[in-house]
């Protein structure tokens, strides 16, 4: 019975390479097809190769250089790295990435709670709550972004339109540089609500029945039994949703781009690491320096993954 | 919801479903309200959608607001780049990570492993890394500001191969050893008896691909700065810092630049959240 709590993408993931049957025609049939095989993988090979690892090779070059101004490039060693540890605008878009990344993780409990709800035994009308959920996720973020300005507006804006109501008198949200991250964390948590919620909602659905009528039966309610087996059970889907919730918070650009923009006050407050990475190497030409900040976000997203690998056996429950 | 009929569950399931329904409807008024606040400006004048306090609905629908996105983006190329990127990475991804899936679950060759390392560590570094000497790339074959710039990287995916050789791999065995008895080739299996099997893994990732195309923002934003040559991301992103304030024409731009991938998701729903939760769920 446990064994259906591994998803099948795992049961798939294990299964040995099934042979060509038939011991004396094994050898030719396997011989001939490597060729297959590698023609079959060549475009994907090639591309990956072209635009992925050769360009991650050449940027882990540039990060030991200096670009000047009209083009060419000299080696410079490890200065862009001595550089990272001193510039206190790179450490405070490490400081702003930790924030956004926390606020996005806030919307992990909620999601929970809402597939939790959706996974109602009888539950009427749950493709429509789940379509209504999703909607964000498939929706352009330059037009989520645009929406969201006019919702923050500082003066005209419905959000604070609506605080005034209450006699609360709002800030202008995104060019106040106390709040900007915040409000963008907010869209953010908005915007992918629906994934995790999916996500969540495939794993829940998973869990036996069985385990939940036998807990009826000892007479264990709604809530003891959301703690007790719902949770718990859950736990390898919360872990894999951490790990690519911390992962994407990581690499926050899209939202912080559109939402504050090169030209706000409050943009050094709020830019994240790819922000200031791409305000670098693509708007002031510094590619270095860049090069060098790119490889200091991936040594941050490999750390913490790992650390949280090292975790999830404390808290993470594989039958 | 009490303790005391342990049968509950089983039984009586419509009962107080209310209240989960009542929290169920307030969180998706608050998912739809800026796609309705989206819609209700883009229909009304400049100065009804800075009124204070402001009015729900447009006092009367300004539909001129969707030809001024006309005039105000070059809204039609846009759409057209945006739809050949789309297209482009979408049968190109589908169609070599079906190819490079398929050998990594079914074939035997040397270096097996090895690849299938490097490309899954290309899963895991951050897309960040390639962005730069990919732009120099570009620029070194003279390919700024093309709709070839835009489409050319995002054909090829460590992802996809990865999901599809998820599929491949839950298809039974025995199916290709009965073509490969019958005299086909390696390719030939592929072509004529797997892919058709892996349709649904295929049409999973099709419509990932095309959302996450048609969405993108950072790469279109570097490639290509010639607002003819934009896609619609990075052309409502430039244009709001010109016309910074006029939100109904603004307004009218996001929706009309988010419907396709809307009525998309709406036609594939099970198809996209089922490839979800399988490329999800992989621990």
């Amino acid at each position: 019975m446990t064994s259906q709590l591994v998803p099948p993408v795992e049961q798939g993931q294990r299964r040995p390479t099934p042979l060509p049957p038939r011991g004396t025609k094994r050898r030719s049939l396997r011989h001939g097809d490597r060729y297959w095989a590698y023609l079959l993988i060549l475009p994907t090979a090639v591309g990956l190769t072209v635009f992925s690892i050769w360009p991650a090779i050449q940027t882990f070059y540039f990060s030991f250089t200096k670009w000047g101004t009209f083009g060419g490039h000299e080696w410079t060693g490890l200065d862009n790295y001595a550089q990272v540890f001193h510039d206190p605008e790179l450490l405070r878009s490490l400081w702003n990435t930790v924030i956004f990344s926390v606020m996005t993780l806030l919307g992990i409990p909620l999601s929970i709670g809402l597939a939790a709800l959706l996974n109602t035994k009888g539950l009427r009308g749950v493709g429509v709550y789940r379509a209504l959920y999703f909607l964000p996720v498939v929706t352009m973020p330059a037009a989520i972004a645009l929406v969201w300005k006019l919702i923050y507006n500082g003066d005209t804006g419905i959000l604070n339109q609506f605080l005034a109501v209450f006699g609360v008198d709002g800030p202008h949200w995104l060019s106040d540089p106390a709040t900007a991250i915040y409000a963008v964390g907010v869209v953010s948590i908005w915007s992918s609500l629906g994934y995790n919620m999916v996500l969540f909602l495939a794993g829940m659905q998973s869990i036996p029945g069985e385990f939940y009528e036998a807990a009826s039966i000892d007479g264990a309610g709604p809530w003891r039994q959301f703690f007790r087996i719902t949770m718990p059970l859950l736990t390898p889907t919360t872990f894999f949703v951490t790990v690519i919730t911390v992962i994407n918070a990581l690499q926050a650009f899209d939202l912080v781009y559109l939402m504050v923009g090169k030209a706000s006050p409050a943009i050094e407050e709020s830019q994240t690491v790819v922000y200031l990475f791409y305000a670098k190497g693509i708007l002031q030409g510094d590619g270095g320096y860049a090069a060098a900040i790119a490889f200091v976000l991936l040594a941050l997203i490999l750390l913490i993954t790992a650390f949280q690998f090292r975790v999830q056996k404390r808290w993470v429950h594989y039958e | 919801m009490s303790d005391r009929v342990p049968a509950t569950s089983a039984v009586g399931p419509k009962r107080s479903h209310t209240a989960i329904h009542v929290v169920l409807i307030v969180g998706s008024v608050l998912m739809v309200l800026p796609f309705f606040w989206e819609v209700s400006t883009s229909l009304k004048t400049y100065a009804e959608s800075i009124s204070v306090p402001p009015t729900i609905f447009p006092s009367s629908p300004v539909w001129k607001n969707y030809t001024d996105v006309f005039a105000t983006l070059p809204f039609g190329a846009q759409f057209l780049n945006t739809v050949i990127m789309t297209v482009a990475r979408t049968v190109g991804q589908v169609f070599f990570c079906a190819a490079a899936g398929y050998a990594f679950a079914r074939l035997e060759f040397p270096g097996r492993n090895a690849i299938f390392i490097a490309f899954l560590s290309v899963l895991m570094v951050p897309s960040q890394l390639f962005l730069l000497s990919q732009f120099q790339l570009m620029q070194r074959f003279g390919l700024l500001n093309t709709v070839t710039a835009l489409a050319l990287p995002g054909i090829f995916s460590a992802f996809g191969t990865f999901l599809l050789r998820q599929f491949f791999l839950q298809l039974p065995a025995e199916l290709d050893a009965a073509a490969r008895l019958d005299g086909c080739n390696p390719f030939q299996v592929w072509w004529k008896v797997m892919l058709p099997l892996a349709k649904n893994g295929m049409l999973a990732l099709g419509i990932l691909t095309a959302i996450w195309s048609w969405n993108d923002l950072l790469w279109p934003l570097v490639v290509n700065n010639d607002p003819e040559k934009m896609t619609l991301s990075a052309g409502l992103s430039t244009l709001q810092g010109q016309f910074l304030t006029n939100y109904p024409v603004l307004m009218a731009g996001s929706f009309l630049a988010s419907i396709p991938m809307i009525v998309l998701f709406v036609m594939f729903q099970k198809n996209m959240l089922e490839g979800i939760a399988s490329s999800g769920i992989k621990g």
